[in-house]
């Protein structure tokens, strides 16, 4: 590389909020005024994982690790680091308890007990630069793919390595495929091969940090994939609300055709392959794959039975075979370095059986209540334990764990007893949840359960398609009841009720949204029953969310009538003097918590309804 | 009135098979800001298939919006960080700012307001997006300042507004 340095500007969708690339502009700006630019050069990678501490800058070959970076601080590390060579101190990373910065990438905790196979160039190479793909050997697993082996060993090895269905359902990816290229021999109609980024369960952002800042692993995993099964036609499905990955995906298709790896006689074999880009419109719902694949034909996207499989008879009728973003980001990395690299990681064992383990590694989206939010990569059965403290670092302001949720909206609420289980497919379905696309999202013990309960209901009664009647009367009851109880107006056998109608969904419903749609209310019931009763017996909320079940009140002992609330207040409903204690008139208050935010010495409390009356 | 050539040149465009209609509507919703009757109709006409085809997949999807929406288009995240977070708050805290509920449009057709369930920042919870921007790590106080922002200065600007 003739450059010296590299300096890495993340352009992942959370740090271009906090404007990465005005920082990159600033930089490159900074970076000619000095006369740098043979020796510097600034590049715009995709997601680095550590959103929280954005923007992000990285400078290499030495790995430092700058957070909140703004413009005017771009001038500082041009002027002091890039040209005098001293690091910024003041941007570097610091852990919340330790005063003394942590200058390398590498020995920060929420990167080192990270272990990167899909995400492996993210934030290292540019991704709208194919050569920069290429320049990782990148594209090598086709070639291996298309001159080395036939589609039957490519078969071989994806099923050998136990790689699971990483979209949530965790189908060995292996068999999907053969079946699909099997229901297409016998039927002799050509397959379809579809990459879902409808990514569309809420808190999560694997795939679209995936596609952000390595979009050519998934096209080259899905060219692999076509080779294996036979297909001619794919199609990327992706969400409409992802704007930043859609145009690099484009972007990725055309260098891929401009260099002749998508099209036709691709590297002069007999291949014709190609992959159109299809965009979402917002529904949740069409995460299903016959859902998607009747949005991809045009039509409402409402899912169908599937006791006929959409492998043998999918988009058209044709044979479709479907896998998830980072399901089709790893196939490169098993061909290039064999199912044994792969089965080395993870969890039970793979090698007679594909639903025997977990094999590989998963991306989550680690959020909510958590010191280290962002995106990170962790080898299949590491304990939660370590997800949520090591590379987390526990819980903000000095609160306590309460809870952790995986797998969206149909998947559970995890108990702090559960903190030492592995996580992989199989624990955490055994576990009441369920691995889902990856998202996890830490709660605090000022989360309620069943609000929590309440809003994925909420969702899902919202998405629900409406087409058959468990899920959307099902949904409909069950929110009704939980409204009660945030409410303050539960019933006593809401609780049983609620679990009846889980119980039928499960049972019942026509697909996947539907039948694992009442696993947050079965398994908050199931860890967190006492917040249930409290709410129904007692009127209480007590982690103090329920709107309906509280009221606020000012401490005494810690106003000093500094009358910051009072311009917080939208509703003109604290009195006081400046200077005296202040009160809160309820008849005026509309509980929006704005005092709280206000309020410096946390002299705001919430306390039950009851307690005041 | 509204002008049916721009709709098939979209049509065109993408090419008159069924399959382009979810790509054809949001480039239509673009156009026009939203989709009225006449757009769906030509839509049908276009690319021949039955009106009531179109109008499922118009009210289908939550991308589409059969009524006239604001230049500015506020979007709360609703997604599971941003809910625990301080999502609804931000919402209600909107809803007071902007004097409209969720799903309603300013008289002005200056904003909209709507929740979207994630737009997957969610490091930066909770989250708002207005129009391409997104606004994250918010405050319920800081959402005067923030629509402030996106206010028509003075009458001569509404002028520019379509």
């Amino acid at each position: 590389m003739p450059y010296r340095t590299n300096v890495l500007v993340c352009a992942g969708t959370g740090c271009v909020s906090g404007n990465s690339f005005g920082v990159a502009q600033t930089l490159e700006n900074e970076i000619r005024k000095l006369g740098l630019d043979q020796e510097v050069q600034v590049i715009r990678t995709g997601c680095q994982g550590f959103c929280a501490e954005g923007p992000i800058v990285i400078v290499q070959p030495d790995g430092i690790f700058y957070c909140g970076v703004q413009q005017k601080d771009a001038v500082y590390i041009a002027q002091e680091h890039l040209l005098k060579g001293r690091p910024v101190r003041k941007l570097l990373y610091s852990p919340p308890a330790e005063k003394k910065p942590i200058p390398a990438l590498k020995d920060i905790p929420f990167f080192a007990k990270q272990r990167l196979v899909v995400l492996r160039n993210r934030g290292a190479i540019d991704p709208e630069r194919i050569d920069d793909y290429i320049a990782v050997d990148g594209y090598a697993a086709l070639v291996k793919a298309l001159t080395e082996m036939t589609p039957e060993q490519i078969l071989g090895e994806i099923k050998k390595s136990g790689l699971r269905g990483r979209g949530g359902g965790g189908f060995p990816t292996g068999i999907k495929w053969e079946t699909c290229r099997k229901a297409a021999v016998s039927r002799a109609v050509d397959p379809v091969v579809v990459c879902n980024a409808d990514e569309g369960d809420p808190g999560a952002f694997m795939d679209r940090s995936i596609i952000e800042s390595d979009p050519h692993s998934v096209v080259e995993g899905m060219i692999i994939g076509a080779r294996a099964i036979g297909a001619k036609e794919g199609f990327v499905y992706i969400r409409h609300e992802y704007p930043i990955a859609r145009e690099r995906l484009k972007k990725a298709l055309d260098q891929a055709r401009e260099y002749g790896l998508l099209g036709e006689n691709i590297f002069g074999t007999m291949m014709n392959f190609d992959i159109e880009i299809v965009q979402g419109a917002g529904a949740f719902v069409c995460g299903e794959s016959t859902a998607l694949m009747a949005s991809l034909e045009g039509k409402v996207g409402e899912p169908r039975a599937k006791y006929i499989h959409t492998v043998e008879y999918g988009y058209k009728n044709r044979p479709t075979n479907l896998n998830n973003v980072e399901t089709w980001a790893n196939v490169p990395l098993i061909i290039n370095r064999g199912a044994e690299w792969f089965t080395s990681m993870g969890s039970g064992d793979v090698s007679e059986n594909p639903w025997g383990g977990s094999s590989g590694t998963k991306v989550f989206s680690l959020v909510g209540k958590v010191k280290n939010t962002g995106l990170i990569e962790v080898p299949m059965g590491i304990p939660l334990r370590e997800i949520v403290f090591d590379i987390g670092g526990g819980i903000p302001e000095g609160r306590s764990f309460k809870a952790v949720q995986t797998g969206g909206p149909s998947g559970g609420c995890l108990p702090e007893s559960a903190l030492d289980m592995p996580v992989d497919f199989d624990s955490l379905t055994e576990a009441g949840s369920m691995m889902g696309s990856g998202g996890m999202i830490v709660m605090d013990d000022q989360t309620c359960m069943v609000d929590v309960a309440r809003y994925f209901i909420a969702f899902l009664t919202e998405e629900s398609c409406g087409k058959c009647v468990p899920c959307r009367e099902g949904l409909r009851s069950s929110l009704d009841a939980l409204n009660r109880i945030t409410q303050g107006t539960g019933k006593p056998d809401d609780i049983g009720l609620l679990r009846e109608i889980g119980e039928v969904m499960q049972d019942c419903c026509l697909c996947a949204l539907g039948t694992s749609a009442a696993n947050p209310v079965l398994s908050t019931i199931q860890y967190f029953k006492d917040e249930y009763e409290a709410h129904i017996n007692k009127g209480v909320c007590p982690a103090g969310v329920c709107t309906a079940l509280i009221e606020y009140q000012i401490d005494p002992e810690k106003c000093d009538g500094c009358h910051a609330c009072v311009h917080g207040c939208s509703t003109n409903a604290i009195i006081g003097n400046v200077k005296q204690v202040h009160f809160i008139d309820k008849e005026k208050c509309i509980k929006c918590g704005a005092c709280v935010e206000a309020c410096k010495r946390n002299g705001i409390l919430k306390v039950p309804r009851s307690h005041a009356a | 009135m509204v002008d049916v050539s721009k709709v098939q040149d979209i049509v065109q465009r993408h090419g008159c098979r069924r399959e382009h209609i979810i790509a054809i509507l949001l480039e239509c919703q673009d156009e026009f800001s939203y989709l009225p009757r006449e757009v769906i109709e030509e839509v049908a006409a276009e690319i021949d298939t039955p009106l009531n085809s179109v109008l499922s997949v118009a009210t289908f999807f939550r991308a589409f919006s059969l009524k006239p929406v604001g230049k500015h288009q506020v979007h709360v995240c609703m997604g599971t960080a941003c809910n625990i977070s301080g999502g609804p708050r931000l919402l209600e805290a909107l809803e007071r700012e902007l004097k409209i509920k969720r799903g309603e449009t300013t008289p002005d057709l200056q904003f909209s307001l709507d929740t979207v369930n994630c737009v997957g920042c969610c490091g930066l919870a909770p989250v708002l997006t207005i129009g391409q921007d997104v606004h994250g790590k918010l405050k319920q106080s800081q959402i005067p300042r923030i629509v402030k922002k996106y206010r028509p200065k003075e009458a001569s600007d509404a002028q520019t507004v379509h």
